[in-house]
């Protein structure tokens, strides 16, 4: 475990990714294979199946540590990590055994051979590998149960150091790591080294993601050279069809062919082979659908026919990466999407579910910037805008894509409830509750966690340290003093909430210290929000 | 009614009518260590031991002070008070009060391991303890602190090799003194920050002995710093003073580093686990070591730990400290 623990904590050392890259390409040239793939693994979010409960895990470290299960679990609310605060109550004693002989691969083979094992067996090995681990060790032992390895690596990250190891391309690397591979029975060969391209027909490529423009539309040149397309409220999706074969692919990477059989039917049309890149949608008589909706197909594994007939799903299809098993991705945006627009006619059969995302005529920015008003009524979050000539990157590039988004919606809201935050933020209140006005009472309506500074989170943890009125396990309720402004992208009725409506990805905008808790926004002003 | 109450200006002994650190104005208040939450300004009278007295003039100017040695002893209105080691920085005490056999021991803010500095903690035996405790949570257990010396000699060693200066942050009265006093002399030159340099000349002034260091002054060029070791208060980091430093590797030494989020939270490239005050053993250790049965926890996670001690059996009360209740992560200069 010796390499990973000093990758680890290397890792978690540094904020500079130049020195991250350098331990990283340090411990794939130290590293055995198998240990190499594991990292991979864990640092794109793939994690060896859970093998024991969290639950089970805190009984037993309490148990360990001498202490009761509330101090254990009081503990843990300041600390904000399950894994280290289990690390860190056991008491070091002097190692009996060299944990070094077992490396990180050794260890995960022996979490997840505890999968079929009774609960007393469970136990026994967890503590004595407690036992056999010194604190950093049986951290990140825990970790690999409990699944979470955040230390500001992301998979761009091990793609550059990848890259840089092997001495081959980032974007070879990055669509190597793509798709349904399993730590568990690859090779670092299979995976990285092999020439030949592996025949899994479902591998997906990496997105080309867009950032979000930052300056005025008239910085980015003449309209002439761009094109805008309506920004799909769904998730990001990828449609393969390879050998007759039809996958879907979602951003996060995960395979979600089944959740979606509308798209069945391509695999027995007769046409090209292809990659599509566009947005996963619900969408009825002509309209999105909002995306709560949406959200109600994203969780399930299995649908219902009912649920087929009451949420219908189309692909709004955006760009061409492959046709024909060829990969057209350097090629200019404007001939794919030539090449796209060849290719849909053959879909209608006997309905299309795949649609061209059309792109909007304009002469001008301030032409654009009309249509754009239009975004909210349309459903859509505004523009995405593309160069013409433009070749279909890897991950998150300037230059040629950006998302021109319409302005959030706000609410001037009262905090009522906190929780301690975690991770980086634990022993902060961070996490908050925010009510508005209905008559005399305050009715909660939503939860935020981001948006403010550091300083700004402990000043409102002092705050609500001074003014707890009541307490339920981790959450306090404070005098309802502090006003904040919080941004959101949607609105929609809730029967989940006592307020009645439900907001989409509310943050905290700014602090209102010029305002009082009266003058907060009422709920009749949230209703009518609903209504437009 | 108690020998020491828990008034709105602080720790109160009514039967002597004398203060031990009052946040308000008083008249006679006995001063545990020169902390300034603990030996704040506009008190008529100030009694404390010889060593924190130079201390607490460089920070309070020209006050009325009486000190005493460690097992001195003074009678107000038949109550007995007497300073013991407290072992968390120069000159820091416990207050022991005896009042017709009824003992009680009011710790100021304590460890229990000698850092070769301090006056080394002293068990007392009472039958009331107010104790600190800051660090009173299972995850806190301090490495041991030579590893810790080590390790803080072994980074400034590495970084000295690539020409970069180490700017290490520790409290300027207390974790300063105790760092330079371990330093490795022959890596590098030391530096102290203005602020930290003030204070080793008072400490010096009152008797204490400190390696050779040299004040961080304006005319100074990055050059002169590029492998030496450079001692700051922790807010001097974000402050334009930093800009002189070409490349820097910045540490921590503080008993928060104990935990990943709230190194992160620094943005420091190192954090080295090192505090002045009991760890949860050691304040179990003293705790158990008093045979007090009446337990008053004041400072840090008070409410958890008196609800740990009453399942031990202890009668155990929390004080909650003024102005900022229960302490939320301590980010001035106290520790």
């Amino acid at each position: 475990m010796k390499h990973f623990t000093d990758l680890f904590v290397a890792l978690d050392q540094t904020t500079k990714t130049t020195v991250k890259v350098k331990a990283l390409v340090r411990f794939f040239q130290q590293a055995s294979d198998q240990d190499k793939v594991w990292v991979i693994a864990l640092f794109s979010h793939r994690r060896p199946r859970r093998t024991v409960t969290t639950s089970l895990l805190r009984e037993w470290a309490a148990e360990k540590a001498n202490i009761p299960l509330w101090l254990f679990e009081e503990t843990y609310h300041v600390v904000g990590d399950l894994a280290e605060t289990i690390a860190k109550v056991i008491p070091n004693e002097d190692l009996k055994v060299d944990s070094n002989a077992v490396d990180l691969s050794g260890w995960i083979a022996y979490i997840m051979a505890l999968k079929d094992e009774e609960e007393a067996i469970k136990k026994e090995r967890i503590l004595s590998a407690w036992d056999q681990l010194n604190m950093e060790e049986r951290f990140l032992f825990n970790k690999l149960i409990t699944g979470g390895f955040r230390v500001g690596v992301s998979q761009k990250l091990v793609t550059k150091a990848l890259a840089k190891f092997t001495d081959k391309e980032e974007n070879t690397i990055a669509h190597r790591l793509m798709g349904n591979w399993d730590p568990a029975d690859i090779s670092f060969e299979e995976l990285i080294l092999s020439e030949s391209v592996s025949d899994d027909l479902s591998k997906p490529y990496p997105f080309y993601l867009a950032y979000a423009l930052d300056g005025e539309p008239e910085d980015l040149g003449i309209p002439n050279d761009w094109v805008a397309e309506w920004k799909w409220d769904g998730i990001r999706g990828q449609l393969i069809r390879r050998k007759g074969e039809v996958f879907l692919w979602s951003r996060g990477e995960e395979l979600v062919t089944d959740k979606y059989p509308e798209f069945d039917y391509l695999s027995s049309i007769d046409c090209p082979d292809f990659v599509i890149d566009g947005e996963i949608l619900g969408y009825q008589d002509d309209m999105p659908l909002p995306f709560q909706q949406l959200q109600k197909r994203i969780g399930r594994k299995k649908v219902s026919k009912k649920t087929l007939a009451d949420i219908p799903v189309v692909l709004m299809a955006y760009d061409l990466l492959e046709y024909n098993g060829e990969d057209i991705r350097t090629k200019s945006y404007e001939e794919r999407r030539l090449l796209l627009k060849g290719l849909l006619p053959e879909f209608i059969f006997p309905d299309t579910k795949v649609i061209l995302s059309q792109q909007q005529d304009f002469k001008s920015w301030d032409e654009l910037a009309k249509l754009r008003e239009e975004s909210r009524e349309r459903r859509t979050e505004g523009f995405m805008l593309k160069k013409k000539n433009s070749d279909y990157k890897t991950g998150r590039k300037r230059g040629d894509w950006w998302k021109w988004k319409i302005d959030p919606m706000t609410v001037d809201a009262v905090m009522i409830y906190a929780m301690r935050g975690h991770g980086r933020r634990a022993n902060l209140y961070t996490d908050f509750t925010f009510a508005v006005w209905k008559g005399e009472e305050l009715v909660s309506f939503a939860k935020a966690y981001s948006g403010l500074t550091d300083d700004e989170f402990r000043e409102v943890s002092q705050f609500v340290k001074k003014n707890t009125i009541d307490r339920f396990g981790p959450v306090r309720a404070v005098k309802p003093e502090l006003v904040f402004e919080l941004a959101f992208e949607g609105i929609n009725e809730s029967s989940r909430h006592k307020s009645g409506i439900a907001l989409r990805f509310p943050r905290i905008k700014r602090w209102r210290k010029d305002k009082k808790a009266k003058e907060a926004d009422t709920l009749v002003y949230l209703q009518n929000l609903l209504q437009q | 009614m108690s020998l020491i109450e828990s008034k709105e200006k602080g720790l109160y002994c009514k039967q002597a009518d004398v203060y031990i650190d009052p946040w308000k104005p008083v008249d006679k208040a006995i001063i545990t260590h020169g902390h300034s939450d603990h030996s704040r300004k506009g008190h008529k009278a100030y009694a404390c031991v010889h060593s924190s007295k130079a201390i607490i003039r460089h920070r309070l100017g020209p006050i009325n002070v009486t000190s005493y040695a460690y097992g001195d002893s003074f009678t107000v209105n038949g109550v007995q008070f007497s300073f013991h080691p407290a072992g968390h920085i120069i000159g820091s005490a416990q207050i022991r009060v005896e009042y017709k056999g009824e003992v009680w021991v009011i710790t100021g803010d304590y460890k229990l391991d000698d850092d070769g500095i301090s006056e080394a903690y002293e068990q007392l035996q009472c039958h009331s303890f107010i104790t600190e405790s800051t660090f009173g949570l299972p995850v806190y257990n301090w490495p041991n602190q030579n590893e810790v010396y080590d390790d803080i000699n072994n980074w400034w060693s590495e970084n000295a090799e690539e020409n970069k200066t180490s700017l290490l942050t520790a409290y300027s009265l207390g974790k300063a003194q105790r760092i330079l006093h371990h330093l490795d002399v022959d890596i590098g030159p030391i530096y102290c920050h203005g602020a930290i340099a003030n204070m080793n000349d008072a400490l010096i002034e009152a008797g204490v002995k400190l390696p050779y260091y040299e004040k961080v002054t304006p005319e100074l060029k990055p050059d002169d710093f590029k492998n030496a070791l450079v001692l700051a208060p922790p807010a001097a980091t974000g402050s334009a003073w930093m800009k002189r430093f070409k490349q820097v590797s910045i540490g921590v030494a503080s008993g928060w580093m104990a935990l990943r989020g709230a190194r992160r939270r620094r943005g420091a490239d190192r954090g080295f686990i090192l505090s002045d005050h009991a760890d949860w053993k050691g304040l179990n250790m003293a705790i158990k070591g008093t045979g007090a049965e009446n337990i008053y926890p004041t400072h840090g996670y008070t409410s958890i730990f008196s609800k740990w001690l009453v399942a031990e059996g202890y009668n155990a009360q929390p004080i909650e400290t003024a102005f900022i209740g229960e302490s939320l992560e301590v980010e001035t200069e106290t520790p």
